[in-house]
């Protein structure tokens, strides 16, 4: 092999590397602060990138009617869990940001799918619904069963990417669709060629990141997450609510879901499931990270990335295999490392 | 003068077994109530429940209003805090943030005043304030357990076994600060196997044994009282047995 071929699949693995980091730390996220192993975290994906590719394309988008129709479940269901202490203040802001939100932003979405909108309000009104989906999923499916074992919200969180995944196909068809992309253009160092989409990949990764590490090391409400994280009772007796916690973890990991989407659909076709596989890839840098690492994820997604490169330039039939052998001597150390497995208990 | 906390006829159970049984008890305003007892008397079980960490059948009123329907957070908001027994801190992340955490529920300029008076108080905690929780020494989390609890302005701060496991010289300080605390306007309902410190400095007092309350009343007479004495406070008395 030679250096230039070496250095294309580097590259290609630290783009792709830099997208399942983002979804590897919003996993790591979720769990840390929820306990809930968020499978569906690949449907945000593609609900992103086919949200943003369906109205660069001037179709409507499926995501932004489900967006609705969860809004008014997540609405019942504050209603009923309020129902003996009803007053019109919680009863306003459950309306709120429950009904009155995602229908404006259905509205804005039927508004401009007819007339092939700008980049620009795509990639917004992308981001706006599956942060809406991602926000009420958290209140129908998971703060209910809050109090139960990781085993129950790992069942539910599968139950979410089943039923998301079908949705999918309702709404997007079975074929694959591409996106525009965010920023056109390209240059080349060397004998490496930077599209202006790579170069995107890699400004809004390290955007993130470095937004993610302010909120967390400098705001109260980052702190509080990881206050949440490090120490649920704790976090409860300074009176943070394990379910604002909560809600803000969904909100951030369905953005960086949509935001990955968005970024990969203009290099690759996606299809309705797509996202499952790239979600597990994050995963794959999660588990490795021991689901507690930010920095052990983000080095170890970039791993996963060149890793599968390397493996799909030289026996691509076997890329994901390989990719996901990754896993077994990590958990074979992990285990031997800690070999008594407790289930934590609140 | 109703008082501050009051709890009637409460019972605590895991699953069957009843850990508290029929108990009653208030805490006025500006006082330091205790309830002494053996280990796995049910003080423990009985502080989680008034705080809403289990469930709990009876009433528990604080500032006159039931709390029944509130959860913790609602709790901690109406100005009922808690130093639990494991203090519960975050241990990875620093003093200051851990105390800034605990005025989550405060007015963001009341509470950097707030952290001012804590390093007043705790002025060990000010020395360590970037030193993440989880490398202090036992009295150190002890104190920004206390700390970070009152950062929230507790009408009445719930302290669980305050002096366990530490030297008799924090032992000493801690019990002096919670007299500080009585005298800042803070109410306090200390649990405690150190029933001698604990009465020294308390109000009122309670017996718990077995899940219910033998005895109440001053603490100045359950210290006389012999039984108690021979029981909790370590003098022997002929014929008394010592647990």
């Amino acid at each position: 092999m030679n250096t230039t071929i070496m250095l294309f699949l580097v590259q290609d693995g630290i783009t792709n590397g830099a997208i399942y980091a983002l979804l590897g730390l919003a996993l790591v996220l979720v769990f840390a602060v929820t306990r809930v192993i968020l499978i569906p975290q690949g449907e945000f994906v593609t609900y992103g990138a086919l949200t943003y590719a369906s109205l660069a394309a001037g179709q409507m988008p499926g995501t932004a009617k489900l967006a609705l129709a969860l809004g008014i479940g997540a609405f019942a269901f504050d209603l009923f869990v309020a129902r003996k202490a009803l007053h019109g203040r919680l009863v306003v802001r459950s309306l709120i940001t429950n009904i009155v939100l995602p229908a404006i932003v259905l509205a804005l979405t039927i508004y401009f799918a007819a007339q092939k909108p700008p980049v620009a309000v795509c990639i917004a009104l992308s981001l706006v619904i599956v942060a809406m989906i991602g926000l009420y999923l958290y209140r129908i499916a998971f703060q209910p069963l809050a109090h139960t074992s990781v085993l129950v919200l790992l069942i539910a969180s599968v139950g979410v990417h089943l039923a998301l995944q079908g949705l999918g196909l309702l709404f997007f068809g079975a074929e694959g669709q591409r996106g525009p992309a965010v920023l056109s253009g390209a240059f080349t160092a060397g004998a490496l060629r930077f599209t202006g989409q790579s170069i995107t990949v890699y400004a809004i990764t390290i955007a993130f990141i470095v937004g993610l590490w302010l909120f967390f090391g400098l705001t109260l409400y980052g702190k509080a997450l990881r206050a949440t994280a490090v120490n649920r009772l704790g976090a409860r007796l300074a009176g943070i609510r394990t379910t604002l916690s909560g809600q803000i973890a969904f909100l951030l990991a369905s953005v960086i879901g949509a935001l990955s989407g968005i970024m990969i659909v203009p290099i690759t076709t996606l299809y309705y499931d797509s996202g499952f596989l790239i979600g597990l890839k994050g995963f794959v840098a999660a588990i490795i990270g021991g689901l507690v690492s930010y920095p052990l994820t983000a080095v170890a997604a970039l791993v996963v990335g060149i890793v599968e490169a390397f493996s799909s330039f030289y026996a691509s039939n076997y890329k994901e295999v390989i990719v996901f052998m990754l896993l077994i001597p990590v958990l074979l150390l992990r285990s031997l490392a800690a070999p008594a497995v407790e289930e934590e208990k609140d | 003068m109703s008082a501050l906390l009051s709890v009637t006829d409460a019972h605590v159970a895991y699953g069957k077994v009843e850990a508290v049984r029929s108990v009653s008890l208030e805490v006025g305003a500006n006082q330091i109530v205790t309830i002494v007892g053996a280990n796995g008397a049910g003080k423990t079980t009985l502080l989680s429940a008034i705080m809403g960490i289990l469930p709990l059948k009876g009433r528990v009123a604080f500032a006159g209003q039931d709390l029944a329907r509130l959860d913790i957070e609602d709790r901690v908001a109406m100005g009922l805090g808690l130093v639990p027994e494991h203090r519960e801190l975050f241990v990875t992340m620093n003093v200051e943030d851990n105390l800034e955490l605990g005025a989550f529920r405060i007015e963001r300029s009341r509470a950097k005043s707030s952290i001012e008076r804590i390093y007043t108080l705790f002025p060990r905690l000010k020395e360590r304030r970037k030193q993440l929780a989880g490398t202090l020494s036992g009295g150190e989390q002890q104190m920004l357990a206390m700390g970070r609890a009152l950062m929230g302005e507790p009408k009445l701060l719930m302290l669980d076994e305050p002096s366990l496991g530490l030297a008799p010289i924090i032992v000493a300080d801690i019990f002096r600060i919670v007299t500080e605390l009585r005298a800042a306007g803070v109410s306090v309902l200390l649990v405690e196997q150190n029933a001698q410190a604990a009465l020294k400095i308390a109000d009122q007092a309670y017996v718990m044994e077995l899940g219910e309350f033998v005895l109440s009343g001053k603490a100045s007479d359950i210290a006389a009282n012999e039984r108690v004495a021979a029981s909790y406070l370590g003098f022997q008395h002929e014929g008394a047995s010592v647990i």
